[in-house]
């Protein structure tokens, strides 16, 4: 089944819902896994505040696409191709390092959109912004004390974490692709065009890399395709788990 | 990791709003006091608990004994005279 949302602004605030909804998820998935309890529940807090985030949005797209539909609809009731997440978040979780230089990545443009968010011309959205740009502020930090520790850490945390950048560094181009939607958004101050994130967002990084002694990868392909609904394989066995209670038994409440 | 050592035990405490004491919530480890400080807001303030952490390293906490019970509180039995019972105490004080 395939829920499509309707009009520009629409499909900008449903990107970015997705991508909240798909790296809480992910982050969940660290549930009685993570390295020590305390790890453990930086990163569930963490999926909380990107669940909430995700809901405070699909909330707003209900509106705006005139449907009204309920935030499950747009959670558990879409298939792949109808999430248009960025790539960067659905990938999996792989070691610690992987989540962290995942979380840092997505948490600085994250949060650079948040900002810019907080002046959107659509004043739930702002509102959401506001509060988000305090949770995430605090996301891209935890992300940023794990990559300089990890970076310049132990020869074996420090070769993990190149491992990890090697991997998920060629994602990172999808997160500051414009097109028709993001350019009628910003022209009508919704929110910002990706594009335009992107000089805070490599100022950042390129600092937390240099501190942590992790030199930045050669770009060696772009992936990309997540907006318009393209995938990575592993997004659909994510979307298994995460649907399959509700599909299973429609409606259930505990 | 569970094999590893574990990083030192840290002992945190809790302001639960301005004009009380830090109070004692309970430990966890962390491998330094900046850490330490994020784990304590992850683990003991999820639920609006604080407005200020404290952590200390577990380590350099001087306890008394409980073999020296008898001799440190016991004496403080029979003295009720030390309780300020005697004090009307205003209704607006409503923290003492």
């Amino acid at each position: 089944m395939t829920l499509v949302v309707a009009g520009a602004a629409a499909v900008y605030t449903l990107r970015i819902a997705d991508d909240c909804l798909v790296l809480s998820h992910r982050l969940a998935q660290w549930s009685s896994w993570a390295p020590a309890l305390e790890d453990d529940l930086a990163l569930t807090n963490i999926a909380l505040d990107l669940l909430g985030q995700a809901r405070g949005m699909y909330a707003r797209i209900a509106e705006l696409d005139g449907t009204g539909r309920s935030e499950d609809d747009y959670a558990f009731l879409r298939g792949e191709r109808a999430f248009v997440n960025c790539q960067l978040v659905e990938h999996e979780n792989g070691d610690f390092a992987t989540t962290m230089v995942r979380q840092l990545l997505c948490s600085t443009y994250q949060l650079a959109q948040w900002q810019a968010l907080t002046a959107s011309t659509d004043e739930q959205v702002a509102a959401v912004a506001t509060k988000a740009v305090k949770e995430t502020a605090y996301h891209r930090d935890l992300a940023t004390d794990w990559t300089l520790r990890l970076g310049d850490g132990t020869d074996e945390s420090h070769r993990r974490m190149e491992h990890a950048l090697a991997a998920l560094w060629p994602f990172t181009a999808e997160l500051f692709e414009s097109d028709a939607v993001t350019r009628e958004v910003a022209a009508l101050g919704v929110g910002p065009d990706p594009g335009d994130l992107r000089p805070e967002w490599d100022a950042y990084i390129t600092r937390v890399l240099g501190d942590a002694t992790l030199p930045a990868p050669e770009v060696s392909w772009r992936p990309t395709g997540g907006r318009q609904g393209l995938h990575t394989e592993a997004f659909g066995y994510m979307l298994a788990e995460m649907q399959h209670v509700h599909r299973s038994f429609p409606g259930v409440t505990w | 990791m569970s094999e590893e050592t574990p990083a030192p035990l840290w002992e945190v405490f809790i302001r639960s709003k301005r004009g009380l004491s830090h109070n004692h919530v309970g430990s966890l480890h962390a491998p330094d006091a900046e850490m330490a400080l994020r784990n304590a807001r992850d683990v003991y303030t999820r639920r609006m608990e604080g407005v200020s952490i404290w952590v200390v390293p577990s380590a350099v906490i001087t306890a008394s004994s409980p073999d020296e019970k008898d001799s440190f509180f016991d004496p403080a039995a029979d003295k009720p005279y030390r309780h300020p019972t005697f004090y009307s105490i205003p209704k607006e004080v409503q923290q003492l």
